[in-house]
């Protein structure tokens, strides 16, 4: 017996990668770089910006909606991935920057001065003049780019090995984490965690070596790059949840103990896919920073992760491209409520600004998606689904030979 | 004994020395300062520095009539007219100041004595002051030398006569024992009044230790007799050691003289750009010099050339340290005092650091009842309906808030008080049963949606309390009675405020334990939570107590807000600072037990000061070992400090 390719079996990751084909090259043709110019370069840097954010909410979607596992964590490795590929940033644009002002002395400096020059531009700011420890491999893109899924997946290694085989789950889990990525983003505000304190890592935008290029087109380039991920980890996270990996994944989901009575290592499929999932957010998180251009310990306070389950949540859990509508449509949303573009709605006695009543709606429509529509988002398509006839070939093949048709039986 | 006998005596001599002091006393007619005035005429229109302090001390002694007129002397408010008087001049009027007498129609040249006579005649007046009649004016002197003591101050404490008051006396006595152990020049004099006073933790005592005990660090050379004369050598310094390491001593022999300063990189670096001679330093071409050793060569060659000084070399530098003792020494010279001295700080190290044992955990408890104020509710609808309520923390800020309109409709703080807490009450209480019938109830046995949906109705209602109040701080203030700090000595002390929150969780606990064990509804909400079904075909209404459940649980959240706005910013966040303390405080304790909530906040307020006290700047990173160690704490107790046991523990 044969089986359909991957992709026939799962029509629904063709529909996206076409989508975000689409998406791509209308935004390149209508870019100031390669195109007509009509989406400003700050607009393309949020859409950019915004496939990052769902490629997290795919990873999200994998956790929570497959796994059955609410991390409330999960922007701790979004932004230890952003930290990660700023360290390699700030360090070697600094590092040019400072042998440019140095190469005016009579006397070529030093290896040893031009770093101690570096550390001192860097970290002059948070009154300290050495290059902390965890700085040691900033200078390689490589070992930082290396450093982007390890330390993060190394965290969700670490986390999920002690947090699964203590078997803590359901809402303790979810605290846990959240009290992980608190803990984090309070070591990090210090001034002397070595990451620059509350004033965090700045001036990523300016990619070292390509100082030639306008940032129109690197805004574009990084465009491709967080669609190219996308795409690449959205085939790679169905190909996870399809198949037979991927119904175990979703009994682990339904009923744990059950899976872990019919002999399946349930902690192993969890350290895998929770693993992974910080892994992808971190890559998520190294091309978002970029392309914000500042990272601080802001960001990794509780309250992000929460939005990102909220995007989940509203876009549909346990459907891949849910996570992804969810994410893209609540944060260009947010942005456009919060940005003060949206027109005021006029009621009689009282003018709503949108500024202020977003996160009330927001909030009350988040209640009302978890109370009215579980869903979500993609449950609308499963609706759409489910107007279509079902394609049915062949005779039944009898009273006595179950449902099935002739064709799909042979099959 | 002495004290009840005291404070009345104090008090009617206070009574009567303002009865006596609200009129001002004409001064009567004093011969003896008019013959003093008379004589020294000259000197009071011109004093010297140098010269003042006999005719100073001569005035005082005339008696009050002659401080008054020290006191306007130094207040630059005394007037010297053309035929030779003196006249006071108030805003009132001028009045001479030998006689007493009001003098109207004179112009006098006011005095203007430089700072140097004013302090002297300062001085004198704080010496006459300690004998003054009125215990106030005594006590005022006292505070005065205590705040700037000098040797002239220690003479007139000696000189003084008896002190009656026995509160005043005590803290004389105590004054001039530590005036002695700073300006006495007999060395056993100090000793006797260091012993004394050891074991004290006042700050003033170790205050007055310090600058005997304060060191230098100094070389000297080994050889020939090795010991620096007259030198009180606290201790010898080893080097290499943890707090003197060898670039320390380096420095110091450099600084001393004692030894050419070695040459930096920086240094070096000025130095050879100070030699380029055609694109070549020494003869090493400029692009190779950011090689050190290439730097080196350069530098030497430049030495042997004679065009540099030579820098010193590491035998050097070796020899010279091993040909020197470093000693810290005492800028005391008397060994006895600093022995003593030393000794006296050593005990009163010891007993300081008990204290602040005590006072830590003072803080810890305070800190811990308010953990335990912000869980309660928590615990409660966690524990009964396994329901995580993370607009907990919403309603803790609403409750702060309703304190807040409370205030501003009523001017009276108690009152509004008052009136504050059953507010609160009552208003997060009717929030909790609205979020209960309109979204909890209707995702039963779905606690992570449930959890999902509360953060919905969390930012929602942030954003409405930052929309109506807006975002800055809004401040509700504690009354009067509970302003202030109980102070124990000069280490322990804690805020009124926090007493009050400390008996507010202590009430809250028996209020718990008395609903949960002693009435029908506490009996009702034990049956559902440890087993619903039963309960239900029992006859209790299981959606009913839940909604009461959550509806209490919410309601003390709001009393909570209150207290912890008393001492907090009232701002929309400030939920946010509290719910995820509180959420540790549950899940360490063990749900659905209200020790196990107690025990959770003890160990985790407990806890976090501790780490802090090893860090007092540093308070990020005590949360963040905080965080670690619960995370971890949770791998060994998964269920808390004390689990839930029985069938209710499967549910």
């Amino acid at each position: 017996m044969t089986r359909k390719p991957f992709i026939l079996r799962n029509p629904s990751v063709l529909v996206v990668l076409a989508a975000l084909a689409v998406f791509t090259a209308a935004v390149t043709l209508l870019s100031q770089a390669y195109g007509t110019g009509a989406i400003p370069t700050s607009m393309v840097k949020v859409l950019g910006k915004t496939l990052c954010l769902a490629l997290a909410a795919v990873a999200m979607d994998l956790v929570w909606g497959y796994l059955g596992i609410l991390s409330l964590g999960q922007m701790a490795f979004f932004a230890l991935g952003g930290y990660m590929i700023g360290q390699w940033l700030m360090y070697a644009r600094t590092e040019t920057i400072v042998a440019a002002s140095l190469a005016n002395n009579p006397i070529p400096p030093t290896a040893q001065e031009l770093q101690e020059a570096v550390a001192n531009q860097i970290f002059g700011v948070v009154g300290s003049s050495d290059l902390p420890l965890v700085w040691s491999f900033a200078h390689s893109l490589t070992a930082q780019l290396v450093l982007v899924v390890a330390v993060p997946g190394l965290l969700a290694l670490v986390f999920g090995w002690l947090a699964f085989r203590s078997r803590v789950n359901g809402v303790y889990l979810s605290i846990l984490t959240q009290a992980m990525t608190l803990a984090l983003a309070l070591w990090l505000f210090q001034n002397d965690s070595g990451f620059r304190g509350n004033n965090g890592l700045s001036g990523l935008q300016n990619i070292p070596g390509l100082e030639g290029v306008s940032q129109a087109s690197l805004s574009v380039w990084f465009l491709w790059a967080s669609a190219a991920a996308l795409a690449a980890f959205y085939v790679l996270a169905a190909w996870l949840v399809s198949g037979k990996c991927g119904s175990v994944i979703r009994a682990i989901r339904d009923d744990e103990t059950r899976v872990r009575f019919l002999g399946y290592p349930v902690e192993g499929f969890k350290l895998v896919v929770f693993t992974l999932a910080a892994m992808i957010t971190a890559v998520a998180g190294a091309l978002y920073y970029p392309q914000a251009g500042i990272i601080n310990p802001a960001e990794l306070m509780p309250i992000a992760s929460i939005y990102l389950a909220v995007w989940v949540a509203i876009g549909g859990r346990g459907r891949l491209y849910g996570a992804m509508i969810g994410a893209i449509v609540v944060s260009l949303l947010s942005s456009w409520f919060t940005g003060g573009r949206a027109p005021d709605l006029h009621l009689p006695g009282y003018v709503v600004s949108w500024v202020d009543w977003w996160q009330v709606a927001l909030g009350l429509g988040f209640v009302l998606v978890t109370l009215f529509a579980p869903k979500g988002i993609a449950g609308v398509f499963d609706r759409l689904a489910g107007w279509r006839p079902p394609a049915r070939h062949g005779r039944d093949l009898g009273p006595d030979q179950g449902s099935l048709k002739e064709q799909e039986a042979r099959a | 004994m002495t004290r009840p006998r005291a404070l009345p005596r104090l008090l009617l001599a206070c009574l009567l020395a303002l009865i006596l002091t609200v009129p001002a006393p004409p001064a009567a007619a004093n011969p003896a300062l008019e013959a003093v005035l008379a004589e020294n005429l000259d000197q009071i229109e011109r004093p010297s520095r140098r010269t003042v302090e006999p005719l100073v001390a001569e005035i005082a002694a005339t008696g009050p009539e002659g401080l008054a007129l020290l006191r306007a002397w130094a207040g630059r408010s005394l007037g010297l007219t053309d035929d030779g008087r003196l006249l006071i001049v108030t805003a009132e009027g001028m009045a001479d100041a030998a006689t007493g007498q009001p003098v109207t129609g004179a112009d006098p040249a006011m005095l203007r004595p430089n700072s140097g006579v004013r302090g002297v005649i300062e001085s004198a007046l704080v010496a006459g002051a300690i004998a003054d009649p009125d215990p106030r004016r005594r006590a005022a002197a006292l505070d005065s030398i205590a705040r700037s003591a000098s040797a002239a101050h220690l003479e007139a404490l000696r000189n003084a006569p008896e002190e009656t008051l026995p509160a005043l006396a005590a803290r004389r006595e105590r004054l001039e024992k530590l005036l002695v152990i700073q300006f006495d020049d007999d060395p056993a004099a100090r000793v006797a009044a260091i012993q004394d006073l050891a074991g004290d933790v006042g700050l003033d005592f170790r205050a007055a230790l310090n600058p005997l005990l304060a060191t230098r660090r100094i070389a000297v050379p080994t050889e020939p007799d090795g010991q620096p004369q007259g030198a009180n050598i606290a201790r010898e310094l080893r080097i290499g050691s943890e707090d003197f390491p060898r670039e320390a001593a380096v420095a110091l022999m450099t600084s001393e003289g004692l030894l050419e300063p070695r040459l930096t990189p920086a240094q070096q670096r000025t130095t050879l750009a100070a030699h380029i001679v055609d694109g070549r330093v020494g003869g090493v071409p400029v692009a190779e010099l950011s090689d050190p050793e290439a730097r080196d060569r350069a530098y030497e060659a430049l030495e042997a050339a004679g065009a540099v000084p030579p820098a010193a070399t590491e035998a050097e530098v070796e020899a010279a340290l091993a040909a020197t003792r470093f000693l810290d020494v005492y800028a005391e010279a008397d060994s006895s005092v600093t022995d003593a001295a030393r000794a006296a700080q050593t005990r009163a190290q010891v007993r300081l650091a008990a204290m602040k044992g005590i006072d830590l955990g003072l803080d810890a408890l305070s800190l811990a009842s308010i953990y335990f104020l912000a869980a309660i509710g928590l615990a409660v609808t966690f524990g009964v309906m396994r329901v995580i309520n993370m607009a907990h923390g919403e309603f803790i800020m609403m409750g702060a808030y309703t304190g807040y309109v409370a205030q501003t409709m009523i001017a009276d703080r108690t009152l509004s008080l008052v009136v504050a807490l059953p507010l609160a009450f009552a208003v997060t209480f009717a929030a909790g049963i609205v979020l209960y019938r309109l979204v909890i109830r209707h995702l039963a046995h779905r606690p992570l949606e449930t959890l999902l949906a509360t953060f919905g109705v969390s930012i929602a209602l942030q954003q409405l309390a930052k929309n109506i109040f807006g975002t800055q701080a809004r401040p509700l203030t504690a009354p009067g009675w509970l302003e202030g700090a109980i102070t124990v000595n000069d280490v322990i002390s804690i805020s009124t405020i926090r007493v009050a929150i400390f008996v507010l969780a202590l009430l809250f606990l028996g209020l718990f334990l008395f609903i949960m064990k002693r009435t029908r509804l506490g009996l009702e909400v034990r049956a559902v939570t440890q087993n619903p079904g039963m309960a239900a075909s029992m006859g209790i209404n299981p959606d009913r107590i839940a909604m009461m459940t959550f509806g209490l649980g919410s309601g003390i959240a709001g009393i909570a807000g209150v207290a912890i706005g008393l001492f907090a910013q009232v701002t929309s966040e400030l939920g946010q600072q509290y719910i995820v303390q509180s959420f540790m405080t549950v899940v360490v304790g063990g749900v659905g037990n209200i020790w196990g909530t107690l025990a959770g906040a003890t160990l985790i307020g407990g806890l976090s000061k501790v780490i802090e006290s090893f860090n007092p700047a540093n308070t990020l990173a005590a949360q963040t070992f905080m965080i670690l160690f619960i995370v971890i704490f949770i791998q060994f107790r998964p269920r808390g400090i004390i689990p839930t046991r029985g069938r209710a523990a499967e549910a």
